[in-house]
């Protein structure tokens, strides 16, 4: 959260000519890729944990066909709340099903709304702060209202009325994420496009003829991807914890999808007897949400370490 | 001042008309034909086509969308939020009832925050590097990366199932507030401790500081007397947003907790479809969180001149 806003206020100002009129700070911000930050971000132990963290959930997630030992659907009727064995790693849940497995499986669902979310937030908050920024006048006067609009209201609790609007269902909880996400990514960025817009470079592909069109996918929004992936990462912890808490209310993936937000949910009434059903799926979220915070705070530092 | 605080509540009417739109059009997501659900919702048995060709009338749900919401703007401005179908009362109504718990439960999550945030990063920033410096940062680490829907749970476990001291929910006497409110406060526990702790190093490095060591103070005269206040000035605003963020993350915890609230109210109308609560949830939280970050605003302006005589761009943004 704070790292967050720390970030924001590097790259956004309260005037975003801030930008414009800081020269080559600005460069250290916008031109990146050469090999010196990877160099910085191994020299960070705690960015190397968290790319270690997610490295290891998400090969976990990717090889979950592999690893789990059940079908995490399947009911062991039989084997109901049983303490870890040879046959069930972690035990089984209240209907006999192998919580190794559910949390596999759980992962490929919650790490993958994750990238879809991130994604999604990324296209719109690209596209539309692009244009605010790049168009000026009164388009980029109505889409700055509406971002104030929307970041007028605590994220998470904008994404739930409107996920409550439009019904439980996976679907309708990335609608409601993606649909308040995008606004502050869509500041940030316009905040950079008025920044390019009067360098140099930006300058004579305008003298040259080059139409406008061109100027954003060619010019303009491929110096604006590389900060915004790295907000991208500092957000995806937040991000996981709102999907997943969303889940958690049951307003999204259904029984008996496994997902960590919704075994959570499902554990709820064994948290006397079996409070090991809470457990794992609260740890593994804790585990990714902590990976996503340390390497997106290793990014941002090495990006620019006077930030640091 | 007396311009600046004009300015800045003359811009809460057009944001307040946004949210108002927005609350208003968010209504509009919900799915099937709004009659029909209506039809259903207001009587038990299934309603003929009359009845819902009625409502239709009632409502004006054939008029045009912007004045529809002229309408709707017109009975919200005097409080009439409509009726809502869970509970068949006034939606205004069990807003205001419900609110004061949820007041309640971000008050005392702010102070618990306030109360281990501020010891522990001016301790982190003071003793930099030491062992307290790096327990604090793990601390803030977990803090910020715990779900409160997961950590509510092992409070209960801990302090209510297995210690028994407080109770597991409800809001039966003091004890119950605890536990929601160290669930709450925690998280804001550690993103105020980490900017406590940059702020008060950014100010120790300051040449105001410097002067003091030099001409001898000591060093609990130079934290004290002439460190703190400048610190503190980002912590305090930071604060009036966290107190805004905690009202919202009320809303899953009140759930959990089965606080009386208007998040925990939220949740259960979002479960039984009860749209005019939602909407009606929406544009009086709207409300409270943009007469809060105006507070903030305002306040901050007073304390630091330095935004008051600002010309440019008065609004914080």
């Amino acid at each position: 959260m704070n790292s967050k806003r720390r970030y924001l206020e590097s790259v956004t100002p309260h005037a975003p000519f801030e930008i414009a009129n800081e020269g080559d700070e600005t460069i250290s911000l916008v031109v990146v890729g050469r090999p010196g930050i990877f160099v910085r971000l191994l020299h960070d132990w705690a960015a190397i944990v968290g790319l270690a963290i997610v490295f290891l959930l998400v090969t976990l997630a990717l090889s979950a066909p592999l690893l789990a030992p059940h079908d995490p659907a399947a009911q062991h009727l039989a084997e109901r709340l049983k303490a870890p064995s040879l046959t069930f790693p972690l035990g089984t849940d209240n209907l006999g099903r192998c919580l190794l497995s559910r949390l596999l499986f759980g992962a490929r669902l919650s790490l993958g709304f994750v990238g879809v979310a991130s994604l999604l937030v990324l296209l719109v908050g690209v596209f539309v702060g692009a244009v605010s920024g790049y168009a000026g006048g009164f388009l980029d006067a109505v889409i700055m209202r509406v971002v104030d609009l929307v970041l007028a209201f605590p994220l998470l609790l904008l994404a739930l009325a409107i996920t409550g609007f439009v019904g439980a269902g996976i679907g309708s909880v990335l609608v409601g994420i993606v649909s308040v996400w995008w606004a502050s990514y869509a500041r940030i960025v316009r905040g950079l496009v008025l920044s390019l817009r009067e360098r140099p470079f930006i300058e004579a592909a305008r003298a040259g003829g080059v139409t406008p069109i061109r100027i954003i996918t060619r010019h303009v929004i491929p110096n604006v991807i590389p900060p915004i992936v790295v907000l991208a990462s500092l957000e995806m912890g937040s991000l996981l914890l709102a999907i997943s808490g969303l889940n958690f209310l049951g307003l999204g993936v259904q029984p008996p999808t496994a997902e960590w937000g919704a075994m959570l949910n499902d554990g709820r009434p064994f948290l006397r007897s079996a409070p090991q059903l809470m457990i794992y799926p609260g740890l593994a979220i804790s585990l990714a949400v902590m990976g996503f915070n340390l390497l997106g705070d290793g990014l941002r530092d090495a990006l620019d370490p006077r930030l640091r | 001042m007396k311009r600046y605080v004009l300015i800045r509540l003359l811009s809460l009417i057009p944001l307040w008309l946004g949210i108002s739109m927005l609350a208003f059009l968010l209504s509009n997501l919900a799915p099937g034909d709004p009659a029909t659900v209506i039809a259903h919702r207001l009587s038990d048995a299934p309603p003929s086509e009359e009845q819902i060709a009625t409502i239709r009338r009632e409502y004006h749900l054939d008029d045009a969308l912007p004045v529809r919401y002229a309408r709707w703007l017109g009975s919200a401005a005097r409080g009439d939020l409509g009726i809502s179908y869970r509970t068949k009362e006034p939606v205004l109504k069990e807003l205001a009832t419900h609110f004061p718990a949820t007041l309640q439960i971000a008050c005392a999550a702010l102070v618990i925050a306030l109360a281990i945030a501020l010891p522990l990063g001016v301790f982190a920033a003071v003793r930099r590097g030491s062992w307290i410096d790096h327990a604090a940062r793990a601390g803030a680490l977990l803090g910020a990366s715990l779900p409160s829907y997961w950590l509510a749970y092992l409070l209960i476990l801990l302090f209510a199932l297995a210690l028994g001291w407080l109770p597991v929910a409800g809001r039966d006497g003091p004890g119950a507030l605890i536990l929601p409110a160290l669930t709450l406060g925690l998280g804001t526990a550690a993103t105020l401790a980490r900017l406590t702790r940059s702020s008060l190093l950014e100010v120790l490095g300051e040449d105001f500081v410097r002067t003091a060591r030099s001409k001898g103070l000591s060093e609990t005269a130079v934290l004290c007397r002439h460190s703190l206040k400048p610190a503190l000035l980002p912590v305090l605003t930071v604060t009036g947003i966290a107190f805004g963020h905690l009202l919202g993350g009320a809303v899953i915890v009140e759930a959990i907790y089965a606080w009386p609230g208007v998040g925990n109210l939220l949740i259960n109308s979002i479960y039984d479809r009860d749209y005019p609560m939602i909407q009606g949830f929406v544009l009086f939280m709207g409300t409270v969180f943009t007469l809060i970050s105006a507070a903030v605003d305002l306040s901050y302006a007073w304390i630091d001149p330095r935004i008051r005589y600002a010309k440019k761009r008065p609004i914080g943004r």
